[in-house]
């Protein structure tokens, strides 16, 4: 196939992807969306393997690793739990870094197949290119592989902070350059792998001092990183399928990872720059956990929420952890029996990624005109009856409006203050992820249930019944 | 005077950028995460490079390094591309079921 006919394919694949995106913007569109998106890639590999032409024994090799990884991931797709959702795509995300990583490496090697130029004698453009490619490659793989360990419980969620952390960083950062001008200007391989090693290094670094909560902006942030270091390699093979995709999922990326921001009222360096509300937040906690609060159980709660006459609920991730969705979704469902509005309340940073409850929801087959997002919804808490918390903290803790000394101060907030009765169900009274008192646990109107998410809920539904 | 390929490929990229910002503005939040999980397989499409890679080994063996790296990024690659497609499948199909009137 000539260049220029697989160079029109490569756009057409790069426009299908476009297209994909865009069915996003509504579920109904999103699945057609989708369709295009498997097209796009369908045509991308099969106008590869026919303008190489050359099948050579190796042609065998491609397809079986292909299809094992094809298998692989269909598996994974079909067999995980959505609400693993965060930990699989920080997963998928850390296989396109080192992906990206591995074809940089390869060209390296063998510049001739991607015709680069000659080992020892590369483009000056493509090294650089490639480097970009390996670098960020490397930097999104590791730092997805620690977002991973994070979100799957294997790593602690807090902080891992020291002193002088952001000047190592900001070294590592700078011997990255100095290293990709040196391989610049002696084309010596030990250069480009010291590049790497250290990108891999300052992956692990950037990401360990970022708390659970922040996740969703770190996902987010990675997801941008892939798409950069795609682009990067986009540019050394000169495909145009693989920039332009580099450049919507890098701003892809960031996008959401500034929605997240947003959603926190911080700013994206001071999430990077990590330890989100770390020791000095506890003390205060220890002192407040004497104040009396009203305990409650499921009787007491399905008796509000049957003299109720419209119900908003809040989820967030202890909803998640407690795979507590589908019990919600019968709560509600009796509760609309009964005439009683319900409606479902999703403040942007909930749960562990951007859209992580909304998921959540919809496989607990929510219909999603129930589901509103903060600016929808939030003027109709003073109007409710009951706020139903399930596993939300941080994001209804009025101190975001009240106390400028708190770390949250600013956040947006879900005001779930302003109903009249507000059940929250939460397992103890320890702080949230940002490590801070919540204020509604104390209030006359508050009524704290103390139990497992999912327990909780079928109890009170069988108090309803 | 010619212009430089890469200057064409740079056109493409800012102008891949700008799209991509207004499309992903558009995107409802409600579908933030299955976004996620789409844009995961589509810059898996790298698998281009990992296959020419593979494919164009100038010695015999299999086990030519540069070879080898293209094997390993296609197999990386086709895990997130088939994983990314039908999770977000999978995803946008419970969106499906709940159309209600």
């Amino acid at each position: 196939m000539s260049a220029n006919l697989s160079a029109v394919f490569y756009l057409t694949s790069g426009v299908l992807f476009i297209l994909a995106l865009r069915g996003l913007s509504s579920p109904e569109t999103s699945r057609k969306g989708n369709f295009f998106g498997i097209l796009g890639m369908i045509i991308a590999i099969t106008v590869t393997f026919l303008s190489i032409g050359n099948f050579s024994s190796n042609f065998v090799y491609v397809l079986i690793f292909l299809l094992i990884g094809g298998l692989i991931g269909a598996f994974i797709a079909y067999k995980i739990p959505m609400t693993a959702m965060p930990e699989l795509v920080a997963g998928f995300h850390s296989l396109v870094g080192l992906a990206a990583v591995f074809v940089a490496v390869s060209a390296f090697l063998n510049p001739e197949a991607f015709n680069l130029g000659s080992p020892g004698n590369i483009k000056l453009g493509s090294l650089i290119e490639m480097s970009i490619g390996a670098g960020v490659g490397a930097i999104t793989f590791s730092g997805s592989i620690i977002a991973f360990l994070k979100l799957k419980g294997i790593m602690s969620g807090s902080p891992i902070t020291f002193k002088g952390q952001h000047y190592l960083n900001l070294l590592l950062g700078i011997s990255i350059i100095v290293l990709i001008f040196y391989l610049c200007k002696t084309q010596s391989d030990s250069f480009f792998w010291k590049m790497i090693a250290i990108s891999f290094l300052l992956g692990l670094l950037l990401i360990i001092p970022i708390g659970g909560a922040d996740m969703p902006v770190v996902i987010s942030m990675l997801n941008s990183y892939s798409g950069w270091a795609a682009a990067g390699i986009g540019f050394t093979l000169e495909n145009t399928a693989l920039i332009i995709t580099g450049a919507l999922v890098g701003s892809s990326g960031a996008i959401l990872s500034y929605i997240m921001c947003k959603g926190m009222n911080r700013s994206f360096f001071n999430v990077i720059l990590g330890g989100f509300g770390v020791t000095t937040q506890t003390i205060s906690v220890k002192g407040k956990e004497q104040k009396p609060v009203k305990n409650g159980n499921a009787e007491d709660a399905a008796f509000l929420m049957k003299n109720a006459s419209s119900v908003i609920i809040v989820p967030g991730y202890g909803m998640a952890v407690a795979q507590a969705q589908h019990a919600l979704r019968e709560m509600v469902d009796v509760l609309k029996k009964n005439d009683i509005k319900v409606s479902y309340a999703i403040h942007p940073v909930a749960g562990r990624m951007p859209g992580h409850m909304n998921v959540l929801l919809a496989e607990a087959n929510v219909p999603y005109d129930e589901v509103f997002e903060l600016d929808e919804i939030n003027s109709d808490f003073a109007n409710a009856d009951v706020a139903y918390v399930i596993g939300a903290n941080d994001v209804t803790n009025p101190v975001a409006k009240t106390d400028p000394q708190s770390p949250i101060y600013g956040m947006p907030i879900l005001d779930v203050e302003k109903c009249k009765s507000i059940l929250f169900v939460k397992r103890s009274l320890s702080p949230g992820y940002a490590g801070i008192d919540n204020d509604l646990f104390y209030r006359d109107n508050t009524l704290m249930l103390f139990a497992d998410a999912k327990k909780m809920t079928e109890e009170i539904i069988k108090s309803l019944n | 005077m010619e212009i430089d390929p890469f200057i064409f490929r740079l056109s493409i990229f800012i102008l891949s950028i700008f799209i991509g910002y207004y499309v992903v503005w558009s995107v409802t939040p409600s579908l933030h995460t299955p976004l996620m999980s789409v844009t995961n397989a589509i810059s898996s499409v790298i698998i281009v490079g990992a296959i020419v890679a593979g494919l164009s080994s100038n010695s015999e063996s299999i086990f030519d390094p540069s070879t080898l790296f293209g094997f390993l990024a296609i197999f990386l690659a086709a895990i997130n591309i088939f994983g990314g497609f039908l999770v977000t499948q999978r995803m946008l199909q419970m969106y499906k079921k709940k159309k209600k009137k």
